[in-house]
């Protein structure tokens, strides 16, 4: 008989007193321990969604090149030729600053398997991450610890680590960022889901054993805040072993080539319970565990230590009766344990039991249907108001401009991220057409003349002045990035990192993320397919600012039409499509340079915005383009000097213009503006198709030379600017 | 002709390998099982990149002694060719097919990049198409690649023409700063005394498409149908020099 659980017990399992007063009704009785560890982990935040499962329904999940919308392991777009685009991306924020290198490793890990779980062959992962100033001790611990851990996992499993953002912000300090981002293919009608069905069907465990690792990650660690004893929760933090993640792997999707499976998930967070729960709740079926069966790693564990540990590199799944030992002898080639623990069953529960007795018998409803929505209060955070007050007669315009270039070229957030990516298997897979460098990832679709961009933005000072806005700006960036490679935008998948939602001003600040991606992303025709809700990421009262990042996948139909940055010839003319506006808040310029964070993100209309990706991808299809360029973070100046870092080196002359102040012209971000060159033959064409969009097009100048001049303002040779680009993180890492 | 190609677990090339052989050579190639204990009768058997038995204890260490290596072993001492490609190379120094050992990157970090390299022989079965001091661009991607042994080993294989390619600058300067991992003598790849069996760091397979970066892999793999036509022509060529009775 088991011991009946006490409100102590469900508070030690993060459950409120009102929560454990819900389960009590639920059930008509009282919770054994076990049962109470079940609840804690189905009802935490990162389970449940409880905070953001209202807000998350604004979001656009439709659209003729939906193929799985958001509620599997990932989602799925449809890339044409029958193929479908498994992708989603996860956090992992709070394990990766307890214990970076293995925090980010098995950041890598959950979300490979959350794409092959589905039969889909990764073949690209990018990563965004973010830490506090490098001023600060431990930042360069941090960043070698997590750079280290993406590393050795996504080299050792054999996927190429393609792209990716890395950020410095004081807002990361107590509370970094690490989200992991993987794209997979399969055929369309091969993507295997997560519903479990039929009673009688057997209940398999693949791949490693259990121990007794991350036990409470995903209750404890993910769904709370962090404090002072952050390194004492090191024991919650699961370690990965790429090795066993890539046996597992190859013998998931040779099994998932057959027909011998219903359903599989990964035990990721929550490990056995929410893999054998969810799976079994989508389905609408009920399902036995025999817990004494399971394969562990030591001897003594007891039932709630198997059911909450979240040992990595294991899958749940449920085979069709007789397949069994099939599956089995899949499995037993890659070495690896394939076990019945269980069966289906038609009466809706969840049953574990333990040597013949019931340790659990829950209703599936109520732990997933059931479990707690809240609608948290919310209100406007008061330093808001006054932080978007910029009075640019205040802000005084350097003397020597070319220096002010150069200073934001070296800055952490401007400068070069080799020193990253050359930690990364790049080639594997050999699809890699554009590496990281480029304004998105470019990896072909294999045997075929289409390709895929992918990328993943997030500009977090703009959500920290207007959490709207900045959600707006992340999801229009991340579209530009795919145009500017010549790719149409396809779908999204969000990794929305907010602070304690159980303060209003973090509420209001999630709501009005949302919105903005819901606005940008239904104006865009990019829907959102899977993602993530990260929220108390907050220390010792300290929240992050909004930080909603943005995957999107676009699709290439043609490498022919593939564009790169890089200027490509001497004489070439110069354009800038887009307006130049007096925009300076909230720009890595004011900030760098002036020392201030403030005033109200670039302006932006969304159908302008279209009408740019338009004109770009019509001259992409007619080839009239040389290379082009997202003008982003550090504004014209920067994106100029960034189109002469690749290639051989070619230099700019352009001239300066008039109407807006020197510096909003050099560095301001206004959005929708994409810089290209072409030959000047194809000028007038590519005028008239800009003009037929009705998007301001201005020749700047041209290429020539080998040094960077604008106007009579600044005038720098490329080789000294790129070489102080390229060495500056290796610098101030002291690497 | 015929290649094989060796899937340890943990090998990440295998297909990068198979299909570079197989869609871009246009030769056959079939994949090998590690539990094997026969090459299935091919002229050339690669050991590719990855991290075999997830390279714990030391790079190669383990897949030296899986079933396969046996037949490689068989296969090499017959005069086969055999290409081990950065986890390939480190299991035929464990192996012994090969001499020295590649250590941890001088730099301490694992390193993706594409580097130059000058071929330092053509008399081997893949730079045979090649001519010596010709540069290639070719991927490296590895955290141990630095290749070390004594002295006596260096001077040896210096001596005969053994090492095979070198790591250079753009000019083909073999010096201290083109180095990427601190390989005794720029070492990125070397051969034996019989010249069949060669370990290389760098990736052909991820060099054989101008798409992907670059196709100078291309020649590698080529290389081997013209060394096994020439040693083929020689055999027949030389009865015709013997004098007749």
């Amino acid at each position: 008989m088991a011991i009946a659980g006490t409100a102590a017990i469900a508070a030690e399992q993060g459950l409120t007193a009102e929560e454990y007063e819900r389960i009590r009704a639920l059930l008509g009785r009282e919770p054994s321990v076990e049962e109470l560890g079940v609840f804690g982990v189905m009802w935490s935040e990162h389970c449940s969604y409880k905070s953001s499962r209202l807000f998350l329904r604004q979001l656009p999940t439709t659209g003729p090149q939906v193929v799985q919308g958001p509620g599997e392991n990932a989602g799925a777009v449809d890339v044409g030729g029958g193929l479908a685009a498994v992708f989603k991306v996860e956090s992992h924020n709070h394990p990766s600053f307890v214990e970076p290198f293995q925090g980010a490793a098995t950041g890598v890990g959950g979300i490979l398997r959350d794409v092959f779980t589905m039969g889909a062959r990764p073949i690209a992962i990018l990563d965004s991450i973010r830490f506090g100033t490098l001023d600060q001790p431990r930042t360069a611990y941090l960043v070698k610890g997590v750079v280290g851990g993406i590393a050795h996992y996504g080299n050792c499993v054999g996927v190429p680590t393609v792209g990716g953002e890395l950020v410095f912000d004081p807002g990361y300090e107590r509370n970094i960022i690490v989200n992991a981002f993987t794209i997979g293919l399969v055929p369309a009608d091969r993507i295997v889901r997560a519903r479990a069905a039929g009673p009688g069907n057997p209940v398999m465990y693949v791949g490693s054993r259990t121990g007794r690792d991350g036990i409470h990650g995903a209750s404890l660690l993910a769904s709370a805040a962090l404090d002072a004893s952050a390194p004492d929760k090191r024991p919650a933090v699961q370690v990965g072993d790429p090795f066993a993640e890539k046996l597992l792997l190859e013998a998931c999707l040779a099994l998932l080539r057959t027909d011998h499976v219903v359903a599989i998930q990964d035990m990721g967070a929550a490990g056995l319970t929410s893999s054998a729960i969810e799976m079994a709740g989508r389905g609408g079926a009920g399902i036995v565990l025999d817990l004494d069966r399971v394969p562990l790693r030591e001897e003594g564990m007891t039932p709630y230590e198997i059911l909450l540990s979240e040992s990595q590199e294991r899958m749940l799944l449920v085979a069709r009766a007789g397949a069994e030992a099939a599956v089995a002898e899949i499995f037993a080639r890659w070495d690896l344990e394939a076990v019945v623990i269980g069966q289906i069953t038609g009466d809706g529960c969840f049953r574990a039991r333990w040597h013949g007795n019931e340790v659990c018998a829950l209703p599936v409803d109520a732990l997933t249907t059931e479990a707690p929505v809240y609608r948290r209060p919310a209100h406007e955070p008061e330093r808001l108001d006054e932080m978007q007050r910029l009075d640019l007669a205040t802000v005084p315009i350097p003397a020597d401009l070319g220096g002010t270039l150069l200073t934001m070229l070296e800055s952490p957030n401007l400068c070069s991220r080799e020193w990253v990516y050359r930690q990364y298997d790049q080639f594997v897979g050999g699809n890699t057409v554009l590496r990281p460098g480029g304004d998105a990832a470019v990896v072909r679709i294999e045997g075929t003349r289409r390709a895929l961009a992918l990328t993943l933005d997030c500009n977090q000072r703009y959500s920290q002045l207007d959490p709207y806005l900045g959600a707006v700006l992340s999801v229009v960036e991340a579209a530009r990035n795919c145009v500017a490679v010549g790719a149409r935008p396809l779908a999204v998948s969000d990794c929305l990192n907010y602070g304690n939602p159980e303060r209003p001003e973090v509420m209001w600040e999630f709501q009005h993320g949302i919105a903005g991606i819901r606005d940008a992303c239904l104006a865009l025709e990019t829907p959102v397919v899977s993602g993530n809700v990260s929220f108390y990421n907050e220390t010792e009262g300290r929240n992050i600012p909004p930080t909603p990042a943005i995957a999107m996948v676009g699709l290439l139909e043609d490498l022919d039409q593939l564009l790169t940055p890089w200027w490509k010839n001497e004489g070439d003319v110069i354009v800038l499509l887009g307006r130049t506006r007096e925009e300076l808040g909230g720009s890595e310029y004011l900030a760098v340079v002036h020392g201030q964070v403030r005033g109200t993100p670039p302006w932006i209309d969304l159908e302008a915005e279209r009408r740019l990706h338009q004109v770009v991808l019509t001259a992409a299809r007619e080839r009239l383009l040389r290379s082009a360029h997202d003008v982003g973070a550090g504004g014209l100046a920067v994106a100029l000097a960034e189109c002469a870092f690749g290639g051989v080196g070619l230099g700019v002359r352009v001239r300066l213009e008039e109407d807006v102040r020197v510096d909003a012209f050099l560095f301001g971000e206004s959005q929708s503006r994409i810089l290209v060159s072409l030959r000047r033959r194809h000028l007038r064409r590519f005028e008239e198709i800009a003009r037929r969009e009705g998007v301001p097009c201005t020749v700047l100048g041209e290429v020539r030379g080998h040094a960077i001049v604008i106007g009579d303002v600044i005038n720098l040779p490329v080789d000294d600017l790129r070489e102080r680009w390229r060495r500056a993180l290796e610098r101030s890492l002291g690497a | 002709m015929r290649w094989g190609v060796v899937i340890f677990p943990g090998s990440n090339d295998d297909r990068d390998t198979l299909r570079a052989i197989e869609q871009v050579v246009g030769d056959e190639a079939l994949p090998l099982w590690h539990k094997d204990r026969t090459v299935h009768g091919v002229d050339c058997v690669v050991l590719p990149g990855g991290f075999s038995y997830g390279d714990y204890l030391r790079c190669g260490a383990i897949a030296r002694f899986s079933p396969v290596m046996e037949a490689v072993s068989a296969h090499a001492r017959a005069g086969g060719l055999v290409l081990g490609i950065c986890n390939g190379f480190q299991i035929l120094c464990e192996a012994g097919l090969l001499p020295g050992a590649l250590v941890r990157n001088r730099g301490l970090r694992f390193l993706c990049d594409i580097v130059t390299v000058r071929v330092e022989t053509s008399e081997t079965p893949f730079t045979y198409g090649c001519k010596a001091g010709e540069l290639l661009q070719l991927p490296i991607k590895h955290g141990e690649g630095c290749w070390v042994a004594d002295d006596a080993t260096v001077a040896a294989l210096e001596a005969e023409h053994r090492i095979v390619l070198r790591y250079t600058d753009r000019l083909g300067r073999a010096t201290a700063a083109a180095n990427p991992n601190g390989s005794l003598a720029n070492v990125a790849g070397l051969c034996n005394a019989e010249r069949n069996v060669v370990g290389l760091m760098p990736h052909p397979e991820h060099a054989v498409e101008r798409l992907t970066g670059s196709e100078d892999g291309l020649r590698l793999f080529r290389s081997a149908r013209a060394w096994l036509g020439r040693a083929a022509a020689g055999a027949r060529r030389e009865p015709a020099l013997v004098p007749g009775p």
